[in-house]
């Protein structure tokens, strides 16, 4: 079984994000930018299958600018075996990647993509399904727990409330949840051995696909200011204040 | 440099996110257990620590001088004792049999001490030679094929939890001084080599020293360190050489990190109805360790880079070994004095670390055997 991981670059999870003054979007410039956390879990994920004997290869795919390879790189040095770039500068949208992906999926042939429930920049929560849309494919996000057998997936998702457990034909659409696994640190040695591994570089054009953003961004604004904290006086204040002020229980 | 930027930025993070995300969490447990705690040893080997500078072919990284002290800047901001743990395998307990061994040797324990299978130790310090190096006493009596070894090692680095010792000795006890000195690789276990309770340390718990004791501890010929007699101690000097500029990288990290631990707690410490960082005899504290900071970073890049090169850097190693090593005591005591009571109080890394660093103008040379080879050094050149 062959498994597609699409990584996205994003702004690093520790990053303080700064809103740009003209309010067009949020700072990058020489902002510390990583692998999208939870592409990092479906990269740890598709590579465990690879140990466990059940994928025999793990290709990973990243749209965005020239450092998107970087990006391909740490992918490599957690272990996948390949890499695919399309170079794209500027922003890209769900629908676009969706159509990018699957493309690629056409060409590469994978049983099994794994992506990240979202990425921690636009909080979309759109590819994994419009990927599945687009292709026909059955899907099961949000997945804490995945185990591949008998040519399906069983996928046990978390959703409001509780678990579900579901059982996917192959080939299939995964996105997975923040609990599925802990990534593993790329070891040195691996670093430096991702270095040889190859990573094929093409455009968006090359598949056919147009990435002109749909949507326009309008303001982009900070959140407002934390209001100070207050001391109330006893539990009862505290749990009537929480029910008429906070509105939480 | 041998690696591309991208490459060494990717490690370089790395190391900094284990720090950060493993390291520095688990220190206070580490203090009070005087132990690293073995699943975060098997991360370390995992992550290929053990073997920075061991060449790729034996397994390592075969990082260069201004590489390895680039992860030293990243890996010394945790407590010291972590780099402890890998810091013989990559210095002194490996670039002995680097740089002078055979090649049976090097296939023989370059691989293990890469892996962090085997943990090296370097033996050179004894009850009567500390700075006196060169005044080595432990006998090793030539006795057929092989040699019989008697004496006392002391303040051995990470003795106890050894798979190997660099052990030097005196082969010839008619010659005095540098000459009668062989460097051998002795395997724990080895009948006759015994190892003393760790020594109760000031600092720098977590990682332990103790006694290595040879009693009639036999080894093959072929254990000395190139197969050649009489060369031990010139081994000794060169595993020193870069050794010192990985301490001196060390010595850096810990600043930054005494720094970082200062300006985060003058930030939220008010007195006079106002941040203590705002006063300005607090603010000149923070600067002056700054730019002894910069200072320091600066002269290990600039060395390093020079014997990547090919330079002999002896004066420059112990430059930067001796500014370093004392600028980071300074940082330290400012840190403890910017935290004011809290700084005397276990329950700030600062206090830890001010112990811990103090033994950086101790060993691989004190401050005033730096001086003198930067004096030798210098006197020679004119
Ligand atoms: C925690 C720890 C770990 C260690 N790990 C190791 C290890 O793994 N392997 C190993 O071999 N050794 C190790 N050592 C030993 C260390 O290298 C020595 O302690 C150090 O070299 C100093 O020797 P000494 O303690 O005998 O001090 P001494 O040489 O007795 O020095 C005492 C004082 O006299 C000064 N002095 C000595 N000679 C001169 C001179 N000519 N001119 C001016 N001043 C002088 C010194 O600078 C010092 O201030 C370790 C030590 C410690 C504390």
């Amino acid at each position: 079984m062959k498994v597609l991981v699409p990584v996205k670059r994003v702004v690093d999870y520790n990053v303080k994000i700064r809103v740009k003054a003209d309010g067009s979007g949020v700072e990058t410039a020489n902002v510390k930018m990583s692998m999208n956390p939870f592409d990092e879990i479906a990269v740890e994920q598709a590579v465990r299958l690879k140990e466990a004997g059940a994928a025999e290869e793990v290709v990973a795919v990243s749209i965005g600018p020239q450092q998107a390879q970087e990006t391909i790189r740490t992918a490599l040095a957690m272990g996948a075996d390949r890499g695919i770039h399309i170079k794209h500068d500027g922003e890209v949208e769900p629908l676009a990647v969706a159509k990018l992906l699957k493309a690629v999926v056409e060409k590469e042939g994978p049983e099994l993509v794994l992506t990240g429930k979202q990425a921690i920049d636009d909080d979309c929560n759109q590819t994994g399904q419009m990927l599945a849309a687009l292709l026909g494919w059955a899907q099961g996000t949000f997945a804490s727990k995945l185990e591949i057998a008998d040519g399906g997936a069983k996928v046990t998702r978390e959703v409001d409330g509780g678990l579900e457990t579901i059982q996917l034909k192959l080939p299939a659409i995964v996105s997975v949840d923040l609990r599925l696994n802990e990534p593993r640190y790329a070891s040195l040695p691996n670093i430096m051995k991702a270095k040889k591994k190859p990573i094929d570089a093409h455009e968006p054009a090359d598949f056919g696909v147009d990435p002109t953003p749909r949507l326009k961004t309008v303001k982009v604004s900070e959140p407002p200011p934390r209001q100070g904290g207050i001391k109330v006086e006893s539990v009862d204040e505290l749990v009537e204040k929480l029910k008429t002020e906070a509105k939480v229980i | 440099m041998a690696l591309d930027t991208e490459t060494l930025t990717h490690l370089i993070d790395t190391v900094r996110r284990f720090v950060d995300e493993r390291l520095i969490p688990i220190e206070p447990r580490v203090e009070e257990e005087n132990a690293i705690p073995p699943e975060i040893v098997r991360e370390m080997r995992d992550l290929g620590l053990f073997g920075l500078s061991i060449p790729e072919a034996h397994g390592g990284l075969g990082l260069s001088m201004a590489e390895e002290v680039e992860i030293a800047f990243a890996l010394g901001r945790a407590s010291p004792c972590f780099r402890s743990l890998i810091g013989t395998n990559n210095g002194i307990g490996s670039q002995g049999i680097i740089i002078d061994g055979t090649s049976e040797q090097k296939t023989e324990w370059l691989p293990r001490l890469a892996s962090g299978e085997v943990i090296g130790s370097f033996a050179l310090t004894e009850p009567d030679v500390g700075s006196d190096a060169a005044a080595v006493a432990l006998s090793a009596r030539p006795e057929g094929d092989s040699y019989v070894l008697n004496g006392t090692k002391r303040y051995i680095t990470n003795a106890p939890i050894a798979g190997l010792f660099t052990v030097m000795a005196r082969t010839d006890p008619s010659v005095r001084g540098a000459k009668g000195v062989s460097a051998f690789l002795v395997p724990a276990g080895t009948p006759g080599l015994t190892v003393g309770k760790p020594d109760r340390k000031m600092g720098q718990r977590g990682t332990l020293t103790a006694d290595v004791m040879f009693d009639d501890c036999r080894v093959p010929a072929s254990a000395v360190i190139g197969g050649v007699a009489g060369r031990g101690f010139a081994t000794a000097m060169k595993v020193l050489d870069r050794g010192r500029l990985h301490i001196a990288a060390i010595c850096c990290a810990a600043a930054s990190r005494l720094l970082d631990e200062s300006l985060a707690y003058a930030r939220e410490r008010k007195q006079f109805g106002q941040p203590i960082a705002e006063f300005q005899l607090i603010q000149a504290m923070l600067a002056e360790s700054r730019t002894e900071l910069y200072a320091g970073t600066s002269m290990v890049r600039d060395a390093a880079r020079k014997r990547d090169a090919g330079q002999a850097v002896t004066l420059e190693s112990s430059c930067c070994k001796l500014f370093c090593s004392e600028m980071v005591g300074r940082v330290a005591d400012r840190a403890v004095q910017i935290h004011g009571g809290a700084g005397y109080m276990a329950d700030y890394p600062v206090e830890r670390f001010y112990r811990d660093v103090r033994l950086f103008r101790l060993y691989e040379g004190t401050s005033q055997i730096q001086q003198l080879i930067i004096a030798r050094e210098m006197l020679k050149e004119t």
